[in-house]
């Protein structure tokens, strides 16, 4: 099977100061990748690298797309990889409103990718919104609302359906439970765990969070310092980790 | 029966007859010459030559005059007048180290090599008003009191030093790698009166906008750095204002010719260091330069100009108006900030019938919810 | 009226009408699409006509009959102001008959009579960026035309549908040209989106913005709209109380302090036609205070 996502020696740096670097792997359709790590890791680097909103230095960010195959992203013209983003990527922002327009209403938020897709009907724009708004357990009432008036929780489901509404194949998530309250957070990873699974999605999610990773991610990545110093099925690593880094993690962890 | 407003041409005939009237006013009051105007109202020359980017005092009188002193009215007059004018070619980079200065200050050192030459300055008038003034065309009454003036002057505003003794301030912390090198170049500076505006807008562009912005506009951005908009720790390593020389090669002759000279207020600003643990910390530069004794333009242009090198300086964008290049360089022309503001007197009702039409279109069918009368 | 000869035929210097040729023939070779152009300072305020003056600048030569026009009447303050700078300037013959003139400078309509081949609509335009009420940054919306990224645009309208129950758009409505580029066809009332598939050249001058765009002859001109709430040329349910015109725009006319009000055609040369040629119908009584309409 081809993988979806393939990445191979990434690299970004800061002048002298290394983003992330010598990162690889590959992602399978279906599949959850988790990359933890503390502040200052790289984890935010990498995860802008491989969205394309960040220029890496060096390496192969490879995507298999519908009609062309494996296409290496970062040598994509932009207008392509625009379209990429509309369509079959998704980004979830740790901060919602960086993911969402304030001043337009939920529906609008909703339908903003369909429209700039090609969808022309008032009526059933209106209906797929109100139909995420729901899957995403936000009362359909509220669709001419402005983001504004939501709280922080539902800001965020909204978010998720602004960019699942066009049916992606691969959505990166950063810290999408941070700054949220504990019950909120738990609501939002059912959620999440749930759609990743109707819509047979794959997803990069990076986060500090280990509970995050045992609920969501299928696979683990931890990264110090811009390196990878560990990976592999995320129960294996949190259960049995070798890395003197990732022991401290799992150990750092406060027993519920 | 109704008849549809004509006589729009009539309408406009009389009204340029009385403004011609009102511009002259009473015709037993003496009419304004545009010497007096070069002369005694010579700050508002200078802006208007600034603003106008045309610098012809004569002319920018003959604006004054002819505005009725709406100096924006007479910057417009300028700009006009300008557009028609041939490009015969352009001068040789105007060197400001060579000014012959009547003003030149620094508030960064107490003293300095050519010293600090007051010049003719209003910054320590008391604000009073002088109603001396208002007797006119009379000889000075007290000729003894002038020649006191006379002296006091002379010893803060010395008459002017060769230029080989004003050396600039910015020379002495260059010396030492204290401030940042204005890196020089050969490259031919964009003109935005023959190229549309495009941004994002390099350095040259941007001063080029700033110097022959609005005053006003350009004071209140450069004020909104001070009060914490985008702060840069201004200090005015040098102001000085004086004459230089224009000199350009004309190609028939083969060699340089002096064709004149202008008088430039150029403000110098040393602002904000940076540096890091690998970088040396040094201060930064602003830069203002205006034509004509246009102190408070130039200082303004300095802080605004240094406000907008936030990027290539690696600083924070703090989100400050001074800082957006867009949204400075975009308003900051009074030309075209009048224009579209005062078209708004201009007859829109055809726009306003739509929008009238519309509003009672919602407001039926918010009140008629259910009917099938709504078709 | 002869020429003064002090300054050039028709006042821009011909190496500015070149300029401005150059950017008329990208604009017509990419319809619909924003060309930037060294917009000159003219003699007249910006926001008052200089891109349009600019344009028709370009385009007269001394054998062309040009009429100016503004909110549809050809003796409005500024469309009077602006024929007398040319009979100044240039010498042209000028006319107030639509279909006599070759050169038509327009601010804010679109005439009634539909125009041929051969002539040229110059539009006097305001702010030439659809997109700029919704996204004010110059580097955002050119991206966005680039890349054909209008999604915004729709939610616009979608908006509107949501809050008002209708696009709210009622001026410059915003279409698609050649299926490509999104513009904005100046401040015409909707009603006169229609007009804009005509068989003459329609050229757009904004001097203050520094841009030009156009619109050739018999181009595929779509007014934005969805499926489900078609876009509507609507206008006042009235006809002309001078010419008994249904089928023109209108201008409503407050006629008494107890609100009485009557419409007349916007297109002053349109509606004097239909007088002179006995089709017109007039009404008589001014209609009473304006009540809901259904």
């Amino acid at each position: 099977m081809t993988p979806l996502f393939s990445v191979r020696d990434l690299r970004k740096t800061y002048g002298g100061r290394i983003g992330c670097t010598d990162v690889s792997f590959d992602l399978y359709p279906g599949e959850v990748m988790g990359i933890v790590g503390e502040s200052g890791s790289g984890k935010s680097t990498l995860l802008n690298c491989l969205a394309g909103h960040l220029a890496p230095d060096a390496g192969q960010v490879m995507y298999d797309t519908r009609h062309n195959g494996m296409v290496d992203t970062l040598r994509m013209a932009e207008p392509e990889r625009r379209m990429l983003g509309r369509t079959d990527w998704a980004f979830v922002h740790q901060n919602a409103r960086d993911g969402l327009r304030m001043s337009v209403s939920a529906g609008g938020n909703v339908g903003e990718r369909l429209m700039a897709v090609g969808a022309r009907h008032y009526g059933q724009i209106r209906a797929a919104a109100t139909d995420w708004l729901e899957r995403v357990e936000i009362d359909a009432g509220r669709i001419d609302d402005r983001p504004s008036a939501f709280s922080g929780g539902m800001q965020q489901r909204l978010q998720i359906a602004r960019n699942l509404v066009t049916g992606p194949r691969l959505v990166f998530m950063d810290e999408p439970t941070g700054g949220l309250d504990v019950s909120v957070q738990a609501r939002l990873l059912d959620l999440l765990r749930g759609l990743v699974r109707d819509m047979g999605l794959s997803a990069i999610i990076v986060t500090h969070d280990l509970a995050v990773v045992r609920l969501l991610a299928d696979r683990l990545m931890v990264m110090k310092g811009g390196h990878v110093v560990e990976s592999g099925l995320t129960d294996q690593v949190l259960d049995d980790p070798q890395h003197g880094y990732t022991q401290l993690l799992v150990s750092s962890v406060l027993q519920a | 029966m109704y008849v549809a407003v004509k006589g729009g041409e009539r309408a406009i005939d009389n009204a340029h007859a009385w403004l011609a009237e009102e511009r002259r006013g009473p015709s037993d009051i003496a009419e304004l010459s545009i010497a007096q105007i070069r002369h005694q109202l010579a700050l508002a020359v200078n802006r208007v030559m600034a603003e106008g980017s045309l610098y012809d005092p004569d002319l920018a009188a003959l604006a004054i005059k002819q505005a009725r002193g709406d100096l924006i009215e007479a910057i417009f007059l300028i700009r006009a007048y300008r557009t028609t004018l041939p490009r015969i070619g352009h001068s040789h980079p105007i060197d400001t180290g060579a000014m012959a200065c009547d003003r030149r200050i620094s508030a960064t050192f107490k003293d300095l090599p050519g010293g600090q030459v007051l010049g003719p300055t209003f910054d320590y008038t008391h604000r009073l008003l002088d109603f001396k003034l208002m007797a006119e065309g009379q000889a000075p009454a007290d000729a003894d009191a002038d020649a006191d003036a006379a002296a006091a002057s002379t010893q803060t505003a010395s008459p002017t030093p060769a230029p080989a003794t004003m050396p600039r301030v910015s020379a002495f912390l260059n010396r030492d790698g204290l401030i940042q090198d204005e890196a020089p170049s050969a490259a031919t500076p964009p003109d935005m009166t023959r190229q549309p505006m495009e941004y994002p807008a390099d350095r040259p562009l941007r001063l080029q906008a700033l110097t022959r912005g609005d005053e006003g506009f350009v004071l209140g951005m450069a004020y909104s750095t001070q009060r914490g908009y985008g702060r840069n720790h201004p200090f005015v390593g040098e102001l000085r204002i004086g004459t230089v020389v224009v000199e350009m090669d004309i190609p028939e002759l083969g060699f340089c010719v002096e064709i004149g000279e202008i008088t430039l207020t150029e403000c110098e600003t040393v602002n904000q260091f940076t540096g890091s643990k690998t970088e040396p910390a040094q201060f930064t530069r602003g830069y203002g330069l205006v034509f004509g004794q246009t102190e408070r333009k130039a200082i303004s242009m300095a802080l605004v100009d240094r406000a907008l090198r936030w990027e290539e300086l690696g600083e924070d964008n703090m989100g400050a108006p001074a800082q957006d290049a867009e949204f400075v360089l975009s308003h900051a022309d009074n030309i075209q900030a009048t224009g579209f503001l005062e078209h708004i007197k201009l007859p829109h009702y055809v726009d306003f019938q739509s929008e009238l039409e519309l509003v009672r279109k919602l407001r039926a069918e918010a009140s008629t919810p259910f009917s099938e009368a709504a078709e | 009226m002869t020429q003064d000869t002090r300054s050039n035929f028709a006042y821009l210097d011909e190496q500015t009408k070149r300029m401005i040729r150059r950017a008329l023939l990208k604009a017509m070779a990419i319809p619909g699409y924003q060309v930037p152009f060294a917009s000159r300072e003219m003699p007249m305020p910006y926001g008052w006509g200089t891109g349009g003056v600019q344009v028709s600048a370009a385009c007269l030569t001394p054998d062309d009959t040009l009429k100016v026009i503004d909110q549809g009447a050809d003796d409005t303050t500024n469309a009077v102001s602006i024929r007398k700078f040319f009979e100044t300037t240039a010498g042209v013959a000028t006319t107030e008959r639509t279909a006599a003139a070759s050169i038509i400078q327009t601010r804010h309509r679109i005439p009634e009579e539909p125009l041929k081949a051969g002539q040229i609509l110059v539009y006097q335009v305001p702010i030439p960026e659809p997109l700029r009420f919704l996204e004010p940054r110059e580097t955002e919306t050119r991206k966005m035309h680039a890349l054909q990224d209008y999604g915004l645009m729709h939610v616009k309208l979608y908006e509107d549908i949501a809050r008002h129950g209708n696009i709210a758009t009622s001026y410059a409505y915003p279409v698609k040209v050649q299926g490509r580029y999104v513009m904005d066809p100046s401040p015409i009332p909707k009603f006169d989106n229609p007009k804009l598939r005509m068989a003459a050249i329609q050229l757009f001058g904004a001097g203050r913005e520094q841009r030009i765009y156009a619109i050739p002859p018999f181009s595929d001109v779509v007014s934005l709209d969805f499926d489900d709430h078609p876009f509507e040329p609507s206008k006042a349910n009235h006809a002309c109380t001078l010419c008994g015109a249904e089928h023109t725009y209108l201008d409503e006319v407050i006629v008494d302090d107890a609100g009485g009000r009557m419409f007349v055609c916007s297109d002053t040369d349109y509606c004097a036609t239909r007088q002179a040629a006995g089709t017109a119908s007039p009404q008589t009584a001014p209609s009473q205070p304006h009540e809901a309409q259904p």
